[in-house]
């Protein structure tokens, strides 16, 4: 006979509690505003799904998360694979290993509002060093204050150079730990440079690189301040981001209503495409 | 198949070395037989693996060649080797079923997919493996992996080598002689030249018809397992082979005798030579118990199942014996008999006696 028994809940109070503080209070704050208005002195009014419908039937949220889905694609595609090249042309051992690895981190030390203000004095038309030299010296026609493509590019770029050293990082740690031997049977097995990379290299990278995409993905779609401090969302509202329009709906008309529908959206798209990425990337393993 | 001949090998890891001690290796010449299977038995740091990754391509000596049946092979990448090697932790493509993985090098090297489907089915079969060709690799137990590192090794039928450098280091002590007597037969079965590395003496004599016993980057001898333990070229070779080892006794020799503690010990034959240190070598197995002799105290006795191991002193010196029954008791004063054939005596460390006729 086995005796069960429930005394082991009590341990994952103290767990339960934390987390109830940190994340479940100020959640529940962002539900309750989501489903009523407010106009001041404390007075509600239910709401219902009201906002939920509002926001998701709204273009203007449309076309945010269709350049938020746009940008993200953009900075996974270009990063992930730029980083593994990049990680792979790293030196394994020698002089030159905490070299590389000090230049790959410093852009990562960087605080974001100085990315965006750094890259904006870089790239403005008249003053900034990249601005003039396409537009004075290359002839072309390059203007992120004023055109979209420009902005879209710039921001892109500037994403590009703050964190693909994260994906280089943490691939080059899993290209560590690949021991010797791997190398000197395929050598043995006579396996060509692609081979190697395909069968040794790509496998014993993939629990890193699932998180690498992970982390990119979600640091990618919930971006704000690089782009915010670049562009301000503008020209127009062509790099205006699902949180930089959240944040225009939130402080800028104080829609607290719409904007926290907005935010339980933003929360749960992000919670599904993580969910999906990873039960993708590491459904080879569970077999 | 090939033979496989070392000529005049050194090796240093500094890119310039000045005296003998900058060598991992040195000075090694060595020939291999066709189909031997041979072990290089040595502790670690003694520069086997070194040697063993210079005969697979994966290092460029120093100096000296390699030759496979005669030809020079020392530039050659170990791909254009056709030599096989099995390393310490299996090497498995992970992604890759345990056919697959079989297949592998023969894939590479462009071999048609019905020789190659003959080839896996048939290493498969030898390994025991059959019914595993369609998982995952990844999944498989230590020793299943290694089996399969070997595979790969073996499918290819223009093998010149099979190399193992330490292959049962992580395989369960239970499963070390299943896959070490699988190794034997497979030997029998492809008749490829294997070269086993090993710190573990028992794996280098089960399974080499000649033994390589290295110390230092230097070979200090090479004989078959009996000849080893026999006839000792050098008393680290006593010392490293054998449980326990041989006894190392410092003396003094005159003639065709020695004198340890006072006491004249009969030797296998005149000694030659003259100086250096001189130590008196004898087995525990040929130190036999007498009511006459050389007179030493007991003062430990081990039973360890098939046998007694007696640890007694000769005035100051320690030694070790070994019998089978009739243990004398730990505290006792006892006599002790040297065999004289397997007695001998060595001037810094080499053997200085004659085996007489």
């Amino acid at each position: 006979m086995r005796t069960e028994n429930q005394k082991a809940w009590f341990f994952v109070l103290p767990v339960l509690a934390l987390v109830a503080f940190n994340a479940l209070v100020p959640m529940m704050t962002v539900v309750n505003y989501s489903v009523q208005e407010t106009f001041g002195n404390n007075q509600f009014f239910w709401e219902g799904l009201g906002w939920f419908e509002q926001i998701l039937r709204s273009d203007r949220f449309q076309a945010a998360l269709g350049r938020q889905f746009l940008f993200t694609f953009l900075i996974l595609i270009i990063e992930v694979p730029l980083g593994i090249i990049v990680a792979l042309s790293m030196p394994r051992k020698g002089f030159w290993v905490p070299v590389c690895l000090v230049l790959m981190a410093l852009p990562m030390l960087i605080p974001w509002n100085v990315v965006g203000s750094m890259w904006n004095i870089f790239t403005l038309p008249q003053i900034g060093l990249l601005g003039y030299f396409l537009n004075d010296v290359l002839g072309i026609n390059y203007d992120m204050t004023q055109q979209p493509i420009s902005a879209w590019i710039t921001v892109v770029v500037m994403d590009v150079w703050h964190w693909t050293s994260l994906v280089v990082l943490l691939c080059y740690a899993g290209l560590v730990s690949i021991p010797d031997a791997y190398y000197q049977a395929a050598k043995i097995d006579g396996a060509t440079p692609w081979s190697v990379f395909r069968y040794i290299q790509l496998p014993k990278m993939k629990t890193v690189l699932t998180i690498a995409v992970l982390l990119r993905f979600m640091d990618s779609f919930n971006i704000y301040t690089e782009p915010f401090v670049l562009t301000g969302g503008g020209p127009g509202n062509s790099t205006t981001l699902l949180s930089i329009d959240l944040v225009k709906i939130a402080l800028g008309q104080f829609d607290l209503g719409p904007a926290a529908a907005m935010s339980l959206i933003y929360f749960a798209i992000t919670l599904l495409v993580s969910w999906l990425f990873y039960t993708l990337m590491t459904k080879d393993d569970a077999e | 198949m090939a033979q496989i001949k070392l000529s005049n090998l050194r090796h240093s890891y500094m890119p310039t070395p000045k005296g003998p001690e900058d060598y991992a290796l040195k000075e090694i010449d060595v020939t291999w037989r066709d189909g031997g299977a041979y072990a290089l038995l040595g502790p670690s740091g003694c520069g086997k693996s070194t040697l063993l990754n210079i005969i697979s391509g994966l290092l460029t000596p120093s100096e000296g060649q390699i030759l496979f049946d005669d030809r020079d092979v020392t530039a050659l990448p170990p791909d254009q080797r056709n030599i096989a090697q099995v390393f310490q932790f299996p090497v498995i493509y992970d992604t890759m079923t345990v056919g697959e993985n079989l297949a592998f090098p023969l894939k590479n090297r462009g071999v048609d997919a019905a020789t190659i489907k003959r080839r896996v089915d048939e290493i498969a079969e030898m390994l025991d493996v059959t019914d595993m060709l369609d998982t995952r690799a990844s999944g498989l137990s230590p020793d299943n992996k290694q089996k399969i590192s070997m595979g790969r090794g073996l499918v290819r039928d223009d093998v010149n080598a099979v190399m193992f450098d330490e292959p049962l280091t992580v395989i369960d002590p239970h499963l070390k002689w299943k896959l070490r007597s699988k190794l034997k037969e497979l030997h029998q079965r492809v008749q490829a030249t294997m070269i086993y590395v090993t710190h573990d003496q028992t794996e280098a004599l089960t399974f080499a018809d000649e033994v390589v016993v290295m110390q230092e980057g230097e070979v200090v001898q090479i004989g078959t397992p009996v000849e080893l333990f026999e006839r000792p070229q050098h008393t680290f070779v006593g010392h490293f082979i054998g449980s326990p080892g041989m006894n190392v006794l410092p003396c003094e020799a005159k003639g065709d005798r020695a004198l340890f503690e006072g006491h004249e010990v009969m030797l296998e034959g005149p000694t030659h030579g003259d100086g250096g240190r001189t130590d008196l070598g004898i087995r525990p197995e040929y130190v036999g118990f007498g009511d006459t002799g050389i007179p030493a105290h007991v003062t430990k006795v081990a039973d360890i199942g098939r046998h007694f191991v007696v640890s007694a002193m000769v005035g100051n010196t320690p030694l070790k014996a070994v019998t089978e029954h009739n243990a004398p008791n730990p505290g006792s004063h006892v006599f002790l008999q040297f065999k004289p054939e397997q007695s001998r005596v060595y001037r810094d460390g080499w053997i200085a006696t004659e085996e007489r006729v």
